[in-house]
């Protein structure tokens, strides 16, 4: 039987994977995809506390697959605004785009 | 032994991963690591044969998913038909693996290629072992994928990228199906189990409709009509690729299905019918567009196609074991196919029929091992073509259908024709052309030879020779005949002489009467001709039915889209242009003036805070983080 603790550090460490990417990666995608390893490591989470803290029914499964599902939308959005930056700015990097700026 | 069989698709799995992280590190030594590991795999497969003819049967390995009282777990199916695909795929994959070594020797995406390959083995694998639908279909999924991505493999070029998506959407059609299929009976049976489905005894309809649906996902996977126009764009592919999806194994999935389906077909004679007719139609259209198809690819593509229409032609009259058994010596016969005809293209460069001829000098290897292959399909004695064709010719006539059984029968006779006349074309007669052809290298013959070995002998497993071992072996339990079969010798007779007669008239078109009379047979049925060389207009209706509409409709949205919505908007904008110009005026002298005065204050204050903003997102996304963690850290010391 693996711990409790063993899942939850993985998680961290995806979690931080993900967070050093998103705040590190200069191409848009590569930010996109250190999210979802975050949304990731939430999954894990969700998933661990199902199953140590006994919900009966797999509500943390569920809420996983849920998730999941919302996060494959969420990411279609997100690269739907990078083609549309694309064909804008003609690059992805994002330090490029800074037409907001003051 | 039987213990291990689960491991067998994880090995290829292992492979693909160290050569897809890995590939550009290791360069040419992926391909030794792939051959390897499947390799191993082909090992395991002997060692299940071996403990399933010791007696050990299916076993439970992992809980999927388990909610409340219902649970689905993934277990391995070990009977003799996937024994019998576990030998054929692990065997005729490996060998195929060996061959692409020396095929695709200077191809920059060397790793690449290998590491699709052991994934595709994976999901074949994974499928062939699958004891419930739902894991199947993973599978199933998975070599589609494969296929896809090894279909359009050399993506720089439009046409291969285009016939991978073909593929991929055309197959999707059935899967459609397929899918609801397995809905269908989840719902009905309440279990996806192929093991349920010997069980069912019900006449109830609704098994009908799911039988046809589980057969729509066999339609679209071994492109039989009407969802066959993937498989001759599939040919863009590399030949290994070829030769292992598109001929060997993926495309016989369709045919596994419906035999490891096959209880359920059982329940009613109408959806053995249905699989029979389309098998049928198949079979003769397939044949007949191959008999003038000049491209050497595309002639066993439609080989193919003809053939698993053959075998689902077998399943429809109640031969379970006579398809089955064609669907493993087609296996091999048609690998070697592809890979001889690969190794032709790797010799002279080019596809075109009419650009080869008298290669025979200058590829002794591989010329004899392809006639050794045309013989086996066109099913000359005593290869072993012959032996399980005539089987499916036997069962048709056996079980009563005289209009399959000729269908069947025409079939043999086009595909002895066509098989003879790419020979005939390819590698007898004069040089139509200044080619350099070169032997391949050994890497690339001696797959060839091995796999020449099985297409001559594999037959004889099931010849009255050795009293049809392999029928008695596979023969589902409880499924009506054979203690022992009679040889029906008509059907033997009439398949003997339809081999030869194609040879014979294939020789006498495009050897003795170079030409001449050839010209003038095309020149008599010119409408027929027409007809069958356009592949019977398919693409041409589909593109017609399917995608122009589909276009079309697209083009009306958007036309809606500019000219009423977009139009009524405008109005709305028109009419409040007239509204805020009285508006303006108001705000110009009277709010202007307030907020220019607030905004003088704002501008002096902000000067400072502006920079901020540096515009990077990231910097953001740093404060934002910095801001929680402040939170986290608030909470904690204040907390409680």
């Amino acid at each position: 039987m693996i711990p409790q603790s063993h899942f939850l550090i993985l998680s961290a460490i995806i979690f931080c994977i993900g967070l050093f990417g998103a705040l590190t990666r200069r191409n848009a995608i590569g930010i996109l995809m250190s999210i979802e390893l975050m949304i990731n490591a939430a999954n894990i989470n969700l998933v661990t506390f199902n199953k140590f803290l006994g919900s009966p029914d797999g509500l943390g499964q569920v809420f996983a697959l849920f998730e999941i599902a919302l996060a494959a939308a969420a990411c279609v959005v997100g690269l739907t605004l990078v083609i549309s930056i694309y064909r804008n700015a003609k690059t992805i990097f994002i330090d490029k785009i800074n037409l907001m700026k003051w | 032994m039987v213990k291990f069989t689960h491991l067998i698709p994880v090995f290829p799995f292992i492979a693909f991963l160290i050569n897809i992280f890995f590939g550009r590190k290791i360069k040419k030594v992926s391909a030794l690591v792939s051959i390897l590991f499947s390799t191993v795999s082909f090992l395991v497969s002997i060692f299940t044969f071996i403990g399933f003819l010791n007696g050990e049967g299916s076993y439970v390995v992992y809980r999927f998913l388990s909610f409340n009282n219902t649970a689905l777990d993934f277990g391995v199916t070990v009977d003799a038909l996937s024994c019998m695909m576990l030998l054929v795929v692990t065997c005729v994959g490996t060998l195929i693996q060996v061959y692409s070594i020396g095929y695709m020797e200077k191809d920059p995406r060397f790793s690449r290629f290998f590491a699709y390959l052991s994934l595709f083995m994976t999901s074949m694998l994974s499928l062939i072992i699958a004891d419930n639908l739902l894991m199947f279909y993973m599978g199933w999924e998975g070599v589609g994928l494969c296929s896809y991505l090894l279909i359009s493999f050399w993506f720089e070029k439009m046409s291969a990228a285009r016939a991978g998506m073909k593929a991929f959407i055309t197959t999707r059609i059935g899967d459609t199906g397929f899918f609801i299929g397995i809905l269908l009976l989840y719902f009905i049976t309440g279990s996806v189990y192929f093991k349920d489905l010997s069980a069912l005894d019900t006449q109830n309809n609704l098994f009908y409709i799911a039988a046809l649906l589980i057969f729509c996902g066999a339609i679209g996977k071994s492109a039989q009509f009407p969802l066959h126009t993937w498989l001759p764009d599939a040919m863009e592919g590399p030949t290994p690729v070829s030769a292992l999806i598109h001929a060997a194994t993926m495309v016989a999935a369709g045919v596994y299905l419906v035999a490891r389906t096959y209880s359920l077909f059982m329940l009613n004679e109408a959806s053995l019918a249905v699989v029979g007719v389309i098998g049928a139609i198949t079979a003769l259209m397939a044949a007949s567009i191959a008999t003038v198809t000049n491209d050497i690819k595309r002639v066993l593509a439609y080989s193919t196609i003809s053939q698993l229409g053959l075998m689902m032609l077998g399943l429809g009259v109640g031969g379970y074991s006579a398809g089955t058994f064609h669907l493993m010596t087609h296996a091999f016969f048609k690998a070697l196919l592809f890979l001889c005809a690969g190794s032709v293209i790797h010799g002279v460069q080019t596809q075109d029929l009419l650009k080869m001829g008298g290669l025979f000098k200058k590829m002794k290897a591989t010329s004899i091992t392809f006639v050794i292959a045309a013989l086996a399909i066109a099913g000359v004695p005593p290869f072993s073509g012959f032996w399980s064709k005539d089987e499916i010719l036997a069962e048709a006539l056996n079980n009563g259908h005289p209009v399959l059984f000729s269908a069947a029968l025409l079939t043999s006779l086009l595909t002895s024709f066509y098989m003879f006349r790419l020979i005939f074309l390819a590698l007898f007669g004069r040089p139509r052309s200044e080619l350099h052809a070169h032997e391949s290298p050994k890497v690339m013959t001696i797959p060839l030879g091995i796999l020449a070995f099985f297409s001559i002998f594999i037959g004889l497993l099931g010849s009255p020779f050795t009293h049809h071992a392999f029928q008695n072996f596979i023969a589902m339990p409880g499924l009506h005949h054979q203690e022992e079969i009679a040889v029906n010798y008509l059907a033997m007779g009439l398949s003997i002489l339809v081999a030869f007669l194609g040879i014979a008239l294939s020789y006498l078109f495009y050897i003795r009467n170079n030409k001449i009379l050839a010209e003038s047979v095309r020149a008599k049925f010119k409408p027929l001709y027409n007809l069958i060389s356009n592949k019977y207009y398919f693409d041409e209706i589909y593109d017609f039915l399917f995608v122009k509409p589909a276009l079309r409709l697209a083009r009306i949205s958007s036309g809606f889209d500019s000219g009423v919505v977009d139009r009524a908007v405008n109005l709305a904008a028109s009419q409040t242009i007239v509204l805020s110009k009285i508006q303006a005026w108001f705000d110009r002298y009277i709010v202007d003036g307030l907020v220019n005065l607030v905004g003088i204050v704002f501008q002096v204050s902000s000067g400072a805070l502006r920079r901020m903003q540096t515009g990077l997102i990231q910097n953001y996304l740093l404060v934002a983080f910095f801001g929680i963690i402040l939170v986290i850290i608030f909470k904690l010391i204040g907390g409680n």
